[in-house]
């Protein structure tokens, strides 16, 4: 299925987010996630599904003011 | 003293952790200014380059306390899930919160600040409003439950100082218990000690710093200048007055006329 990843079209095959981040690369990094503008906490990741279309927001640390 | 949440700084200076030339500059600029405390922000990564995590490692072997914004949030509902992103990726629960109300002064939009106050507060975060000096304003957040008050000397980036002096002066008047940092608009090390000779509590800056041409001297500076204006506040500053009061003593001066 395709959904947005950080605004840009991607395909992934895992249907639950703990398993969308593993499969895009993501583990072991200090990252919070959000699906459709929501925030989802790290350890509901893994009840969480997705679904064909969504917005899966994946956020880390970064420089600010 | 007046603590931050409950915690004292023994620095007052808070500083931003952007546009620094390079990581190792943004390292020795933090260490030259003896900032306990970093602002951060929170952004999309990627999960090939990871920038992220390379920042994040520089913070932690820093040694400093963090405290995440929600830069450019313009709603409350951006700036509260922001908000929840950077409590579980930093671990704390101290947020700068910020909701942008118009894009060319980076103004607050004081109404979604005290909405989104609100709402943190009740969940548990110990909120750092970036807001204006509008007392009225500072009351709500207050009632908010913000027990910090964060007022902007002048737009972000603008390095013009304290725009209003009036204002801040009041502010500190009438909120003598609250702390207050000045947040936003510093240029110069004199403009951060004169908010500390208001009786300001600490000054977070980022641009003053990361953009001199020698950052890590001006880190410096600026701590110095922080802790003069602290010092000049403690000793109770005279009071100015409109006419000359000569200083050298009158009374046995020599008639030479």
């Amino acid at each position: 299925m395709q959904i947005v990843l950080n605004g840009k079209p991607c395909d992934v095959a895992r249907d639950r987010l703990d398993g969308v981040l593993e499969e895009l690369g993501y583990q072991g990094a200090k990252v919070a996630t959000a699906v459709n503008g929501n925030f989802v906490a790290g350890p509901l990741r893994a009840e969480t599904w997705i679904k064909d279309g969504d917005r899966v927001e994946v956020i880390a640390p970064m420089q600010g003011g | 003293m007046r603590r931050f949440y409950g915690v004292e700084l023994e620095t007052r200076l808070l500083l931003g952790t952007a546009q620094y030339p390079s990581p190792a500059i943004l390292a020795r600029a933090v260490r030259a200014s003896g900032a306990e405390v970093v602002t951060v922000s929170l952004r999309r990564e990627s999960a090939e380059q990871r920038d992220g995590q390379a920042f994040w490692e520089l913070i932690r072997e820093l040694g400093v306390r963090v405290l995440p914004n929600t830069a450019g949030c313009h709603t409350v509902k951006e700036a509260v899930t922001t908000a929840h992103m950077a409590r579980e990726v930093f671990d704390t629960p101290w947020i700068k919160l910020e909701v942008i109300g118009e894009d060319d002064s980076l103004q607050p939009d004081l109404f979604g600040l005290v909405e989104a106050a609100a709402v943190l507060t009740a969940e548990g975060f110990q909120v750092f409003p970036y807001t204006t000096e509008d007392l009225v304003a500072a009351g709500r957040l207050l009632e908010a439950g913000c027990e910090v008050l964060m007022p902007w000397g002048a737009p972000i980036g603008s390095g013009l100082g304290l725009n209003n002096l009036y204002g801040l002066r009041s502010l500190r008047a009438h909120f003598p218990e609250v702390p207050l940092v000045v947040d936003a608009g510093i240029g110069l090390p004199s403009h951060a000690a004169a908010a500390m000779e208001l009786g300001y509590d600490a000054v977070l800056l980022n641009t003053a710093v990361a953009k001199a041409g020698d950052p890590v001297a001006m880190a410096a500076a600026f701590a110095q200048a922080i802790a003069a204006g602290q010092a000049a506040h403690a000793a109770d500053p005279m009071e100015p007055r409109d006419m000359a009061a000569p200083s050298t003593p009158v009374i046995g001066k020599a008639f030479l006329g």
